[in-house]
């Protein structure tokens, strides 16, 4: 069945799923907030990065990482001379790939949920005297839940499934930056096609209750009849 | 010294604030007032939709940015013309504003919405004055429900309630009652007198109903066009034939009386106003009361000489001040005032709407005695 | 115009599916292939393992250049591939290569003594260059001492990638991606002493659906021709000793 080179990969995986889900929930919800927001004409040049990673191939983002990470790409000359070395074949480096790719799929349904909510209960909150942090953390945020749910699922999911970005800029170590879906490549690769279906019907199952279960949740949520402010 | 003691107890502003229509017609709308209000009691503004009434009051709040706007609320500047630093935020701003759609918080119970409000009250709120608040818009038996089990009634009583929790300096409601259907409005229109009674702070009530103006304002502003028409007090103006916004069959008088006799036999009252008395049905009001009474045009009928086998208990002995047309060529307006008065006041005057053909065939002309038959009287306070 | 028709007439387009580092050689035989015979050459390019589990399940492809020997003679088994058809076409070259200038010296003391901070190889398990890598570390005893540094590429191209970008000082490559590309110019090369690896033949079949195509022979004629032979040549492979015998034997 699955071997311990096989256990590695999915606590890797679970370990990076895990770091950069939360690491986008952080970073994620204020971006979506301000895209939720903002009437700048900057909205539309971020929106469009943001999405970028949905429309392009993997291959095309892990290939510019693995040049602005190397070491004369402007964000490995950086870390070079923060003494930290490069990126590329680190699980740092994976975290930083995988942010990027999972990034509109955190960002997205929270800002939709944020949008939802329209600007009316933000003015109540204002009448009842709570200023634009007090309303953002009691109003805003527990209104947006369902969304934020969503976001983790999703972005965690996503995370897992991650496979192009990584193959390109991993470098294939062993509990470092060799995840399920790389090991699942090389056991197809190299032939062995039986401890590619254990893995790969892991994944299987794994990716689907988490999205049954997403399903479900959000089935019991507008059951409740939740409503956003006026129609 | 004078003047503070005079802006001490009032409100101040203006606002200049032009918009482009929101129905893409490409006349603009602008938002031109300048507006002095008694600092206690309610306001009335009043007009048809459109006239900009709900953007006066979001100026009022902070909602609506107006960069051109002064506003000095009892003696306390909140906002500066072309001095935005001098301007309060909405959430610095000590007021309460109870809105038109269902405001509460779908996130939490009715409860912790109030307590979302209390906690940051503006000076502390005691259990006392939490206890009497809930009470006053009866809403103890409310508390566990999350807003969407509430009926849209209750929703706007939990929201007032949370509005005053915030301990304002101004209330500002904004069409309060004008989501709800006809039951829901009259469930909650006492609530809002006994809140007009027991507080001692200015209310600013925007609506378009007569009915609810009568009831609820002392003071009125007219709002046209963004601008305001008239202001005064709400007796005076709304019983003016040239009232500037068509009335139609809500046209009529408004008048302070005070209750004098009781026939508890038939169940009615005694009530003067100047220069005249008239009966009204008891409703448990108490001798020496001040109440408000309304009077509608369309209510009162004219004759040259006493009926005294009619079925109307009230018929005064009139004249006839002036005539002016009605908005319907059939129709006139007729303003009487009472006969023995030679200096008329001009609040103790009723409005009677008559078709033109019985105008002529009484031959009524300007001071003409006449008897004023009044159908029904209201009171609407 | 009789001779024109009869040329059209028997003109067949061939679907061949190559293994991804011989692409662009194996393009330039195609082009001449082409202008000779007037027959039309379709390309496909993957990596070997993925063209082996396609040719499995039914992809139509006529022949298969791998590159490794494996596959093939895992295809003549399953027999899906003709076993006398098979030869090795090209035989690889492995070059110690960093995109720094007089980074590599000319006996590869660098990889023993050099600071350097990753070695990228190919996947051993996946590709042939990688295996042979293994085995060049380990004929020179630096199998434990660069384990900590080596990073693994899927295949020899993404190896070469992390390579040229200067993600990794040093790479295990193909000599023939360094010919390809002109890069060689730009940093230090060490081509590995043959002896220090087993030979990386690259084998070639016809599969099933290629038999009886007439095409076919005449393609399988050219790319073991002494033209065919020359480019392979020219791109860095070694074209095997017994093909080179039997094509003189003619």
């Amino acid at each position: 069945m699955l071997n311990n080179a096989d256990l590695a990969a999915i606590w890797l995986t679970l370990k990076l799923a895990t770091t950069v889900t939360l690491l986008l929930l952080v970073l994620g919800t204020p971006l979506a907030y301000w895209l939720a927001k903002t009437r700048s004409w900057w909205k539309g040049p971020v929106s469009a990065v943001v999405t970028l990673p949905l429309v392009l191939p993997p291959t095309v983002l892990g290939f510019y990482l693995l040049i602005f990470m190397g070491p004369q790409g402007p964000l490995g000359k950086l870390t070079e001379s923060l003494g930290l070395g490069t990126l590329p074949f680190t699980f740092t480096g994976l975290v930083i790939a995988s942010l990027l790719y999972s990034l509109p799929f955190v960002v997205q349904p929270i800002q939709n949920a944020i949008e939802a909510q329209g600007r009316h209960l933000g003015e109540v909150a204002a009448t009842l005297r709570a200023g634009p942090w007090d309303s953002f953390w009691h109003i805003t945020l527990p209104l947006a839940k369902p969304g934020i749910v969503t976001a983790t699922v999703l972005g965690f999911a996503h995370t897992v499934g991650e496979f192009g970005v990584i193959l390109m800029i991993g470098g294939n170590i062993p509990g470092e930056t060799r995840v399920v879906s790389v090991q699942i490549y090389d056991h197809v690769e190299a032939l062995e096609y039986a401890r590619a279906h254990w893995l790969s019907a892991a994944m299987l199952v794994f990716s689907f209750s988490v999205l049954l279960a997403l399903y479900l949740l959000q089935r019991r949520k507008s059951a409740d009849g939740w409503r956003y402010g006026p129609q | 010294m004078a003047r503070n003691e005079l802006s001490s107890n009032t409100i101040t502003g203006n606002f200049y604030l032009p918009l482009r229509q929101q129905d893409g017609g490409t006349e603009n709308f602008a938002l031109d007032v300048d507006f002095k209000i008694p600092g206690s009691g309610v306001t009335g503004i009043f007009g048809p939709s459109g006239s900009g009434k709900t953007t006066l009051l979001r100026c009022i709040a902070g909602l609506q940015p107006c960069v051109t706007g002064s506003l000095t609320v009892n003696g306390t500047p909140w906002q500066q013309s072309g001095n935005p630093n001098r301007s309060l935020a909405v959430h610095e701003r000590p007021l309460g504003f109870v809105f038109q759609q269902p405001s509460l918080f779908p996130h939490l119970s009715a409860k912790d919405n109030l307590a979302f409000a209390r906690k940051r009250a503006s000076t502390e709120v005691s259990n006392e004055e939490y206890d009497e608040i809930v009470a006053l818009m009866g809403i103890t038996a409310l508390l566990g429900q999350r807003p969407d089990t509430l009926s849209g009634g209750e929703q706007q009583r939990v929201a007032i309630a949370r509005a005053l929790l915030v301990k304002p300096r101004l209330l500002l409601m904004d069409e309060p009652l004008a989501a709800l259907d006809q039951a829901r409005k009259r469930e909650i229109l006492p609530y809002l007198e006994k809140l007009h009674r027991s507080l001692d702070i200015p209310i600013l009530y925007v609506s378009h109903s007569v009915e609810e103006i009568a009831r609820l304002a002392d003071h009125l502003l007219l709002m046209r066009d963004g601008r305001i028409e008239q202001a005064g007090s709400a007796t005076e103006l709304m019983s003016s034939a040239d009232f500037p916004v068509h009335l139609g069959d809500d046209l009529g008088v408004l008048l302070e009386a005070e209750v004098i006799d009781r026939d508890t036999r038939w169940n009615l009252l005694r009530a003067r106003v100047a220069g005249a008395e008239l009966w009204v049905r008891d409703s448990g009001e108490s001798l020496g009361e001040r109440i408000r009474i309304r009077i509608l045009a369309r209510d009162v009928s004219l004759t040259r000489t006493e009926d005294q086998q009619s079925s109307i208990l009230n018929r005064l002995p009139m004249r006839v001040r002036d005539i002016t047309p009605d908005a319907d060529p059939a129709m006139v307006l007729v303003r009487i005032v009472p006969q023995r008065f030679d200096t008329i006041a001009s609040y103790t005057h009723i409005i009677a709407r008559v078709t033109r053909r019985s105008l002529h065939q009484l031959a009524l002309e300007e001071n003409s005695p006449v008897w004023a038959q009044v159908k029904s009287v209201a009171i609407v306070r | 115009m009789a001779m024109l028709f009869s040329l059209v007439a028997r003109a067949e387009q061939l679907t061949i599916a190559v293994a991804s580092n011989f692409a662009a050689p194996m393009q330039q035989i195609a082009r001449q292939f082409e202008q000779r015979s007037g027959h039309q050459v379709k390309l496909a390019f993957g990596s070997t393992g993925k063209i082996f589990a396609q040719i499995y399940h039914g992809a139509p492809f006529q022949a298969f250049f791998s590159a490794d020997q494996a596959k093939p003679a895992q295809l003549v088994e399953l027999g899906l591939a003709e076993a006398s058809s098979r030869f090795t076409y090209a035989e690889g070259k492995l070059a110690l290569w960093s995109s720094k200038s007089k980074f590599v010296d000319s006996n590869g003391e660098v990889l023993s003594h050099g600071s350097y901070n990753r070695l990228a190889i190919a996947n051993p398990k996946l590709a042939p260059y990688g295996a042979a890598a293994v085995e060049v570390l380990q004929q020179l005893g630096l199998e434990e001492s660069t384990r900590r540094r080596q990073v693994q590429g899927e295949n020899i191209s993404q190896t070469y990638q992390f390579v040229a970008s200067g993600n990794a000082d040093l790479g295990l490559v193909a000599v023939s991606q360094l010919l390809q590309d002109g890069s060689t110019t730009k940093g230090s090369v060490w081509v590995v002493p043959e002896h220090l690896y087993s030979p990386i033949r690259q084998d070639a079949v016809i599969l099933q659906r290629g038999l009886d195509s007439s095409a076919m022979n005449e393609f399988w004629e050219f790319v073991q021709s002494a033209e065919a032979r020359a480019i392979i040549r020219a791109y860095g492979y070694r074209t095997a000793q017994k093909i080179d015998n039997n094509i003189n034997a003619e």
